[in-house]
Formats: C-alpha cells, sequence, structure tokens
C-alpha cells in the first residue's frame, strides 16, 4: 500500500487549487492513503478546504506563526519532520513547489521526480523533458521514500465530497534566520486566475506595447477568460511576469486558449499543449503557431480583434 | 565578496528541434548543436557583472560531465570567468549527486555565492539548486529576476506565480536564476584566444569521494502525442461559427 503525503499550497488562507490536482495525481496510484499537510500560520480554514477534498482521509495542520512565510528553508523541515511513514511525498509544480520540494528531497537523501503528467504504477511515471519535445517514462526507487512534484496542467482538480479528519501536529521547527521575507508583490486583478482559467486569452509580441496590450485585456473580459502573454511581450514590458506562459512561465490547460500575435516558440507552446482547444491569429500564415492551433485565422489582429469584439458582444 | 562559483551544463541547444531516439532509449545528440544551459549563461553574466562592480574578487565556473564540457567552459572563460573546474564523469549525474559534488568544490574553494540557472533545458528537472542549499544548511533565492549584493547580504527579486516575491538572505547562499536577470554578452574572438590561457582544472568525479544518491531511472523516452491537424477559417464570422459550434462561447 502507498501511503502518500501531499503539502498544500495556500496564500490569505485559501487553498490553491494546485493542491487539488496533487490529490487527483495521487488518487492515480493504486491502493493510496492520501493525506494532506498545512504547514501555516492559520492552519485551520485552509485544513477545512482540505479536508472536503475527495479521497483524502486526513489533513495534518502544522500551525506555527513563522509560518506567514511560505520559504522552502521555513516550510522544507516541517515536512521532513513529518515524512517518516510515507512511501510518497508531493507537491505541486508550481513556483511554490519547485521551490520546496527538492529542498525536501535533498534533506531526506533521495532524488526527485518533477513534474508527473502520468502515473503508470506506485513508483512509475512519465514526465516531459526538453521543453515537453520528449516525454520520459522513469522510475524511482521502490526502497525509499519518493518524493515528487505533480505537473498541475495534467491534472483536473478533485472535486470536493470528502470529509477527512482534521488533525493538529506540532513539530518543532526553528525559523531558518538566514532568509528573511520583505515583501510579496502580487499582481491583483479580477480576472480568472491564469492557471485555472477555463478560457485564457494570450498576446504576443505583436501587440506592440503596453496601450495596446489592453485590446487583449479588454477581449479576455468579454469572454470571461484569464489573460496570458509570451516572454516576448513580457520582457517587452507590455505585462507583469506572472502571465508569463511557456517553458520558463506557467504551463496552463484552459478549455479554450486564444492566442493573438504570437508565433509560437516551442518554449511558448510547451505551455499551453494541454490546452483543450487552441485558436491563433496571426498575420503570418507560416507562424509555427498554426501547427497546433484548433482553429487558425490569418489576418491583421487590429482589424481581427475589435470585429471580434463586436460578434461576441452582440 | 572573494569568490563566485557558477554552474555550466552542457545542453543541446535551445535551437536544436529535438528528436527522441527511434530505439527510445535518448534524444539525438549525434551531431546536434550544444551549448551552455541558456540559463546558467545568464547565471555566469550575473556573476560577472557583479564582479566588474567590484562586489567580487574571482568567477569559477563548474562543469559536471564528460570531456566534451571543456567547450562550454572555454566559453565560459572566453565570457570572463577566471578560471574553470570540470568535474569529469561518462555517467549521467542525477541532481542530488550532482548537489554533492557542487558542495564538495564549495568545501574546497569557499564560495560567498553559488549562481546556478533554475533549470537546465534538457531534463528540466529544477533541483540541483535547491538540494544545493539544503545540503549546504544555506538560504536560496530561486527563480532570481535581480541580485543586489550589499556586504555580507544580498537583497533578491524572485519570479513567483502571484509576482514578485522579495527575500533578503544571509551569504553564502544558492541564488538560481530565471530569464530577465539579464542579456548575457556576446563572446569577443580576442576573449577566445585569452581565454585558451586560463587554467582549467579537470577531476575525475572518483576523486572527489561523493557518496552517490540513487538516481531516478530513465526507462524510456518517446515523442509527445501530436495534436490533431485544425481548421483555417476565412474571417471572424468563421472563427465564432466555429467557437459556437464546440460550444466554447
Amino acid at each position: 500500500m502507498s501511503k502518500i503525503l501531499i503539502v498544500a499550497e495556500h496564500a490569505d488562507d485559501v487553498l490553491n487549487p494546485s493542491t487539488a490536482k496533487c490529490v487527483a495525481c495521487a488518487s492515480e496510484i493504486p491502493d493510496a492513503e492520501i493525506h494532506v499537510v498545512v504547514v501555516a500560520a492559520n492552519a485551520s480554514p485552509i485544513a477545512a478546504e482540505a479536508a472536503s477534498l475527495t479521497s483524502v482521509t486526513q489533513v495534518l495542520c502544522i500551525d506555527n506563526p513563522l509560518n506567514v512565510s511560505q520559504l522552502a528553508a521555513i516550510v522544507a523541515p516541517q515536512v521532513v519532520a513529518m515524512a517518516e511513514g510515507y512511501s510518497h511525498i508531493f507537491g505541486p509544480s508550481t513556483t511554490f513547489g519547485r521551490d520546496l520540494m527538492p529542498r525536501v528531497a535533498a534533506l531526506l537523501g533521495v532524488n526527485q521526480v518533477s513534474d508527473i503528467m502520468e502515473v503508470l504504477g506506485s513508483h512509475s511515471f512519465k514526465r516531459p523533458v526538453y521543453a515537453g519535445n520528449a516525454i520520459v517514462t522513469v522510475e524511482a526507487p521502490a526502497n525509499l521514500p519518493l518524493v515528487a512534484t505533480v505537473r498541475v496542467a495534467s491534472y483536473r482538480s478533485v472535486p470536493d465530497g470528502g470529509n477527512a479528519t482534521i488533525n493538529s501536529i506540532e513539530v518543532e521547527s526553528q525559523s531558518p534566520e538566514h532568509t528573511r521575507l520583505i515583501e510579496l508583490q502580487a499582481g491583483k486583478s479580477d480576472r480568472p486566475d491564469l492557471q485555472t482559467a477555463a478560457k485564457v486569452v494570450a498576446g504576443g509580441r505583436a501587440l506592440g506595447s503596453e496601450e495596446k496590450f489592453q485590446l487583449i485585456f479588454q477581449l479576455a473580459d468579454t469572454l470571461g477568460a484569464g489573460v496570458g502573454a509570451t516572454r516576448a511581450a513580457v520582457d517587452a514590458g507590455y505585462v507583469p511576469n506572472e502571465l508569463q506562459v511557456g517553458q520558463t512561465g506557467k504551463i496552463i490547460a484552459p478549455e479554450l486558449y486564444v492566442a493573438i500575435g504570437i508565433s509560437g516558440a516551442i518554449q511558448h507552446l510547451t505551455g499551453i499543449k494541454d490546452a483543450g482547444t487552441i485558436v491563433a491569429i496571426n498575420k503570418d500564415p507560416d507562424a509555427p503557431i498554426f501547427e497546433v492551433a484548433d482553429i487558425g485565422l490569418v489576418g491583421d489582429l487590429f482589424a481581427i480583434i475589435p470585429e471580434l469584439q463586436a460578434a461576441l458582444s452582440g | 565578496m572573494d569568490k563566485i562559483l557558477v554552474g555550466l551544463k552542457r545542453v543541446v541547444d535551445y535551437n536544436v528541434r529535438v528528436r527522441v531516439r527511434s530505439d527510445g532509449s535518448g534524444v539525438e545528440t549525434d551531431g546536434v548543436k550544444m551549448s551552455i544551459n541558456p540559463f546558467d549563461e545568464i547565471a555566469l553574466e550575473e556573476a560577472l557583472r557583479i564582479k566588474e562592480r567590484g562586489d567580487a574578487n574571482e568567477v569559477i565556473v563548474v562543469s559536471i560531465g564528460s570531456g566534451d564540457s571543456q567547450q562550454q567552459l572555454r566559453t565560459g572563460l572566453a565570457m570572463g570567468a577566471d578560471r574553470a573546474i570540470l568535474v569529469e564523469t561518462s555517467d549521467r549525474v542525477d541532481a542530488l549527486t550532482g548537489a554533492r559534488i557542487f558542495h564538495k568544490l564549495i568545501d574546497r574553494e569557499n564560495p560567498d555565492l553559488v549562481i546556478l540557472g533554475k533549470q537546465a533545458i534538457d531534463d528540466d528537472n529544477s533541483q540541483t539548486g535547491q538540494m544545493l542549499a539544503a545540503i549546504w544548511e544555506r538560504p536560496q533565492a530561486t527563480f532570481a529576476s535581480t541580485l543586489v549584493i550589499d556586504g555580507s547580504k544580498a537583497t533578491v527579486t524572485r519570479e513567483v506565480d502571484v509576482g514578485l516575491e522579495i527575500i533578503e538572505i544571509d551569504l553564502p547562499a544558492v541564488v538560481t536564476v530565471d530569464l530577465r536577470m539579464n542579456d548575457p554578452r556576446y563572446v569577443k574572438l580576442p576573449d577566445i584566444m585569452k581565454a585558451k590561457k586560463k587554467p582549467l582544472e579537470q577531476i575525475p568525479l572518483a576523486e572527489l569521494n561523493i557518496e552517490k544518491a540513487v538516481a531516478i531511472s530513465q526507462v524510456k523516452f518517446e515523442p509527445p502525442t501530436e495534436r490533431a491537424k485544425g481548421v483555417m477559417v476565412e474571417d471572424v464570422a468563421g472563427l465564432v461559427a466555429t467557437l459556437k459550434d464546440k460550444g466554447l462561447i
């Protein structure tokens, strides 16, 4: 039997949807008992959310004021203190999980499986390499704790409906004084979150300026969509970094992805491969984005967007 | 500070369209252009800028791999690194063993700062820096887009999912860099000539007495599933109709 511990991701007392996706991955492992650990300064509201996730049987809370900061140096030792008895320890492949989980793995003296996209067995998985241009089947040693991150774009959140028990745990933890959180500058937006939005409208460098990128925001608002961007658009300063989609940005899997003025560099395409339907609008008929698009439209985006806007509003 | 250690990994160039070998044993590397991992190049550029500002005395580039990695180290020396260390092995080195190798070199060199790329674009693991920080029991600042050194401290801006996170860390520490930190310089011909005279030390891995970690084994490589061929529409009306058909709007 596998006993799986999932490290909850949260902010502002709310559970991040990445946790429910980790649970979805873990529940594909045969004969698994799934627990969630909430390392937080105020764990109870987060624990209540985690306890309602289908397949979770136990939620463990580590409450400590120092957990206001979710820095890896602070969280990792607490996870490690809990690790005894678990065959698997999972976290999400978000920046939180990618920062934290290798530190957990190293403290446990094991390697890590990054970005699980498919479960083949309790210790056998598929994961993408080379920006998704190859998929490798990996096998982790069965006699060691298995630390992994789950590629969140590959999984749909498990629904609510669980009724796990919630237990408080005391672990000895010291604040590592060598690392101090100064400030978190979170982008404020009322739009759907890029990583969980069902629809995403994204723009590239062809938009030409921060002002003109507003066209993308307006179209997104009409569609009730989140907004994404290419690295080039972020580098050019049209939008902040948290909107970047791709190998080094966010890997997303919306039902609808509308790529506007995006040529389709490999590094960008790797971020949208799991999208349900990809729409590409680009003036260059040879742009690589059309190779992966389900619906393609060649033309000038500055003419097309207002027309599309009108058609959708009408 | 005195020394900065920078890791340079030899990887398939980012412009190469990677192909999986027909026997599934890996990806095609014969005759394929190899380069410094782009994130590592940014790490080196940052180290060189710190040195050029007068905040460090020496930049040491390190690679782990076969003798071929000398090429990437020479490029690093041509960019401006002072000396290079190649830990030589023909075996695949897993992330934890890699971190242990860096840890061993840290014992020897006592750097004040280790700068690495946030991930290598071949295995896309994003692990080595975090693992090194854990076993070295020092701070980690991953996915960094700015790095400001202030005596024995550094302020780092990290690119995280919700935006930017600013942290302060005591040195020594491990920083892993993201794409927007800087634009690496181009190497000029005279620098390539000069780099040939710079020291490049080769250490067989066995000589370091590293306890090898148990690797995650790579059983089989395959190409990703292709998306089904799409349709082209003529105009906005066609696009809207197709989206309606699919129930997406």
